[in-house]
């Protein structure tokens, strides 16, 4: 899995960071999303999945690699 | 009301909106408002005079319009779907910073104050929430009984935070508990809400002038430290604190009331959120509260900037857009069974704070705040109920934030 984010579409809620905080991350000065693993290990796919379904501004991109 | 397509050329057929509220159920959305459901996800209503904007019935075309920067936020619109009759509005539009405005704007003011919401400085806060909470809890229980949970608890609570957040001195909450209110009424005047906003601006506008000379640690001072620096001007500051003010205060505090009227209401789901000592659970109910109870009503309004195509119509470029939050959060095929209210089920789906760029700023300072209102609420007062009958109760049928007027609770 290779997890993409978009910083202009990021709205900052947050809600990848309380669901997956080993991935995602927030800048300090404005909350916009920060990506700590872009090649997140299997265990932790359904939690980056379930961020991307939450995220309100749809800012999170995953793509299978193959 | 037809369950026919309803064509563009064909006014007659088309429902008029909004129709006046229904007590029919107070936690549900209304008769009229569910049966435009049924026009299909995206269909044309008839508002002021002889506008017919679309509204937006379904959580999937909700959820993309909304992210759609084709969609724009501004009020400036010629077919801008107002919310209250534009005929009558008269006088200048209040500033409503970026809430009006659409990218690159909209971003640039919203990220100088999007920081103080980052999930790490809300958790920060959360001791500073529970300590009000139970100070307030403490001054209700040491007072006369009925009282009323609205001026008792439910506004104090966010009104005091957001004021030691933005820097507001909470000696002023009258003054601006009492003008927020009129701003959100659609009973009142569109003179008197222009005067209410007229005053709110002025007393931050005075505020970012004090903060500029005696900066404190706060979020007005780090704005006021902008209009030294010219980011911004400043009424850009002094519209993002009312901004800022306004939304804490009407928003979970009729989160707050309304919660706790419809858990009393479910005592087994109140007693899981009063006995359990995971957060997950608490965290859990406050989602399907604000799912269920989507006190943002009268819808999001947008104007189309191009042609849109969606479910099959198209929206034209100078269209008004109602998008309709409390009716996404009862739709049957993002929640089952969606008109049960459970405090199990993932409700984390929900709009009730919007989708897309304008997605509610606020919000990880309101889902905090509720995470510890209820629970507290209901274990240092177990025998908490309401003084009166639920027919009694005065719902604000006339307010774009749904909630109640007032709640009499004894114990």
């Amino acid at each position: 899995m290779k997890v993409t984010v978009d910083e202009e579409k990021c709205c900052g809620a947050g809600q990848c960071v309380l669901i997956a905080p080993e991935v995602f991350d927030q800048r300090d000065e404005d909350g916009i999303v920060v990506l700590l693993d872009a090649e997140p290990p299997a265990d932790r796919h359904p939690a980056v999945q379930e961020s991307a379904d939450v995220c309100p501004a749809a800012a999170i991109r995953l793509s299978t690699r193959g | 009301m037809t369950t026919a397509p309803v064509r563009d050329s064909d006014p007659a057929e088309v429902p008029r909106f909004p129709d006046p509220r229904s007590a029919v159920c107070p936690f549900d959305p209304s008769p009229a408002l569910r049966d435009l459901t049924r026009l299909g996800p995206v269909s044309r209503v008839r508002s002021w005079g002889e506008s017919t904007p679309w509204v937006v019935t379904r959580h999937a075309e909700q959820k993309a319009l909304l992210s759609d920067p084709r969609l724009s936020a501004r009020f400036t619109h010629p077919n801008y779907p107002s919310p209250v009759d534009p005929r009558h509005a008269g006088g200048v539009r209040p500033d409503m910073s970026f809430v009006a405005m659409d990218d690159p704007d909209h971003a640039r003011l919203r990220r100088m104050v999007s920081g103080v919401f980052t999930v790490r400085r809300i958790e920060a806060m959360r001791p500073v929430v529970q300590r009000i909470v139970d100070d307030f809890l403490d001054r209700m229980l040491a007072g006369p009984r009925p009282a009323d949970l609205v001026t008792s608890f439910a506004l104090p609570i966010p009104s005091l935070v957001i004021s030691e957040l933005l820097g507001v001195p909470y000696d002023d909450h009258e003054f601006f508990q009492v003008n927020s209110k009129t701003i959100v009424s659609t009973v009142a005047t569109a003179e008197q809400r222009g005067q209410a906003h007229g005053r709110l601006s002025e007393y931050l506008d005075d505020l970012v002038g004090r903060k500029t000379a005696e900066p404190g640690d706060d979020l007005l001072s780090q704005l006021a430290a902008r209009v030294t620096t010219d980011e911004l001007t400043r009424s850009q500051a002094a519209a993002m604190g009312v901004l800022l003010l306004l939304g804490g205060h009407e928003t979970t505090a009729n989160m707050i009331t309304l919660g706790t009227l419809l858990l009393l209401e479910h005592p087994e789901q109140l007693a899981a959120v009063r006995d359990s000592d995971d957060p997950a659970v608490v965290a859990g109910a406050v989602e399907e509260l604000l799912r269920y109870l989507s006190i943002v009503h009268l819808g999001r309004r947008r104007t189309a900037l191009e042609d849109i195509e969606i479910a099959g119509r198209t929206i034209r470029a100078g269209d008004g857009v109602i998008l309709l939050g409390e009716l996404a959060n009862r739709d049957p095929d993002v929640f089952t069974s969606p008109d049960t209210f459970d405090i199990t089920r993932d409700a984390r789906h929900h709009q009730a704070f919007g989708a897309g760029t304008h997605h509610c700023v606020g919000q990880p300072l309101a889902r905090m705040e509720l995470q510890v209102v209820y629970p507290t609420l209901f274990r240092r007062i177990p025998t908490l109920r309401a003084a009166t009958g639920t027919e009694k109760i005065p719902f604000k049928y006339d307010a774009v934030i749904y909630g109640v007027h007032e709640l009499p609770v004894t114990w």
